[in-house]
């Protein structure tokens, strides 16, 4: 049936946006959805070629202390470097938000410029400067800090600050957009109303802005527990966190199926953390809204 | 009311005076590694020390015969290349669809398409090597264009639709009763208005592509060596100073593209 051209192009312009979703929708379905599917399959598989149904992989990462320690290591090695983000990032972004429009330029490019030079690079900066003879130790030194040398390469507090500065962008900028669209009248009147500074940054700024701390923190949270080149240049052979742990059953013990059911407790482990946050996430959102 | 004027100055001193240390603290925090670095690479000497004992070119003049830097640089080069181009064709259309919808299909979708940001990268690399491996592939070029496509099309969607949320809808109506078609509609109005969006999105991609380590890890084959592997490899291995060479090339030519992305499509404003 010929349909008139007036309405044909309407129908195509407002009605159906499928056609456009389907070009990614089936490279996602074909790349991202099956080989997933695959993951979980293997993961209950006792080896890479047969089909004999087995949750002997899960019992066994359960069981064993050194596995689940492993992945109470990485998640909460995120929380920490989350945190660190959080509490350097929101005074960027406060500053951020209240600067002239030329210098929020300068200060966001600063921001988003470790972001963008490459991981690996940015780690390895910081070998030359946390190094035993590196940049860190040679301040440290010299202004009387520390009699020795201090050791922060493969250190836990070594990797969560390299972390932190290799994520933050993640943190600050999802922060600086909610902060540019709160009302600056509602900060002026909680001060004609006799709050101080401090009363209306916590009564009004910082709820008002929760969303984006949300947001900035789901991002920081699932890079930073996901941040392989970081977690292993840094934290070294001997510091193990999921990905690594991940990397060496597969490539190293060439233990596909454990790998498989390692990777599949990690995902599920990360996506529980960033759906609890995303709940807390709505709720504040519907409280900046009110 | 000269007093509590007083008093609320002083307040407002101390969270300007505590907030402007934190953040300053962090902005040296975030610059830098990357100065630091840069500097180190110009050293004339063997070790990696700072300040650098003395200044020479000698280490970027020795990577014009570190073959298997340059092939790994070229063959990341080319993967980027194609990732960006596929992220953008694939990722426009779908932020049309997203822009365009309020289905709960949409919604999905875009839940979907952004996912790759959220999950293990190294988890989806794992599982796309088990993948090719049922299927009886091996790993190679084409099949890691197809894996940096997934965890770098977020990038571009995200740009994307953002810029056609600011897009005013009226201007599309008058472009149709003008008469103008759908593709014309899209090729003459749509597009130049969210090229910014678009530009800064691709830039996005094909960074995020250049630098990826979880997938490349392994989806690359033997013979194709991508750079970031061959670095992070050097580092665990020795410390060579050509790699802060080629680590100095990488941070140049990034600012290099930063400042024409900020010029070009106000990258800035963009990643806000």
């Amino acid at each position: 049936m010929r349909v008139p051209r007036i309405v044909a192009r309407r129908a195509a312009m407002t009605s159906s946006p499928t056609p456009l979703l389907l070009p990614l929708a089936a490279l996602f379905v074909a790349f991202f959805v099956a080989p997933l599917i695959v993951l979980v399959a293997l993961s209950l598989n006792a080896d890479t070629a047969a089909a004999t149904w087995t949750a002997a992989n899960y019992v066994k990462f359960f069981t064993d202390r050194f596995n689940y320690s492993i992945l109470w290591d990485t998640l909460f090695l995120g929380v920490k470097a989350t945190l660190v983000c959080l509490v350097f990032g929101y005074p960027i972004a406060w500053i951020c938000a209240r600067a002239s429009v030329r210098w929020q330029s300068v200060l966001v490019f600063l921001v988003i410029l470790p972001i963008l030079t490459s991981v690996v690079v940015r780690t390895f900066a910081w070998i030359v400067i946390l190094g035993r003879q590196g940049v860190l130790n040679q301040v440290a030194l010299s202004l009387g800090l520390a009699q020795e040398p201090l050791r922060l390469l493969y250190t836990e507090p070594g990797v969560i600050m390299v972390l932190a500065q290799v994520q933050m962008p993640l943190m600050v900028l999802p922060i600086l957009t909610v902060l540019t669209k709160i009302d600056p009248n509602l900060a002026d009147a909680s001060r004609v109303l006799g709050a101080g500074e401090w009363r209306t940054l916590w009564r009004v700024t910082v709820p008002l802005s929760l969303p984006g701390v949300i947001a900035g923190c789901i991002l920081t949270y699932s890079a930073c527990v996901t941040a392989f080149v970081t977690q292993t240049l840094i934290g070294g052979a001997r510091l193990i966190y999921m990905p690594l742990h991940i990397y060496q059953q597969a490539i190293g013990a060439n233990n596909w199926p454990f790998a498989a059911a390692i990777s599949v407790i990690f995902m599920v482990a990360v996506l529980a953390v960033v759906a609890v946050l995303s709940v807390i996430g709505r709720k504040s959102e519907s409280y900046g809204g009110a | 009311m000269a007093a509590p004027r007083h008093a609320t100055d002083w307040e407002a001193l101390s969270l300007r005076l505590v907030f402007g240390v934190l953040a300053a603290i962090a902005i040296v925090f975030l610059v830098g590694p990357t100065v630091i670095m840069l500097l180190t690479s110009f050293t004339a000497s063997q070790s990696l020390k700072f300040p650098p004992d003395g200044l020479s070119l000698r280490w970027y003049v020795a990577l014009l015969d570190a073959d298997q830097m340059q092939a790994a640089a070229w063959n990341s080069l080319v993967v980027a290349l194609w990732t960006t181009l596929l992220s953008v064709l694939l990722g426009t259309a779908a932020a049309l669809g997203i822009a365009r919808s309020r289905s709960s299909l949409a919604r999905a979708c875009d839940v979907l398409f952004m996912s790759p940001l959220l999950l293990p990268a190294l988890a989806f690399g794992f599982a796309a090597l088990i993948f090719i491996h049922k299927l009886g592939f091996a790993p190679s070029i084409p099949v890691l264009v197809l894996g940096h496509t997934v965890v770098c099309v977020p990038f571009v969607l995200r740009t994307t639709v953002a810029a056609l949320s600011q897009l005013d809808p009226a201007l599309l109506d008058a472009s149709q009763s003008l008469g103008a078609g759908g593709w014309m509609t899209f090729r003459r109005v749509t597009l130049p208005l969210i090229a910014p969006g678009l530009g800064a999105g691709a830039f996005l991609a094909f960074m995020a592509s250049f630098d990826n380590v979880p997938v490349s890890l392994f989806l690359a084959d033997e013979r194709s060596e991508m750079l970031p592997i061959h670095l992070w490899q050097q580092i665990e291995t020795n410390l060579d100073v050509r790699t802060a060479a080629v680590s100095g090339l990488i941070v140049i030519f990034t600012l290099i593209l930063m400042l024409l992305a900020e010029r070009l499509a106000g990258l800035t404003r963009q990643m806000r």
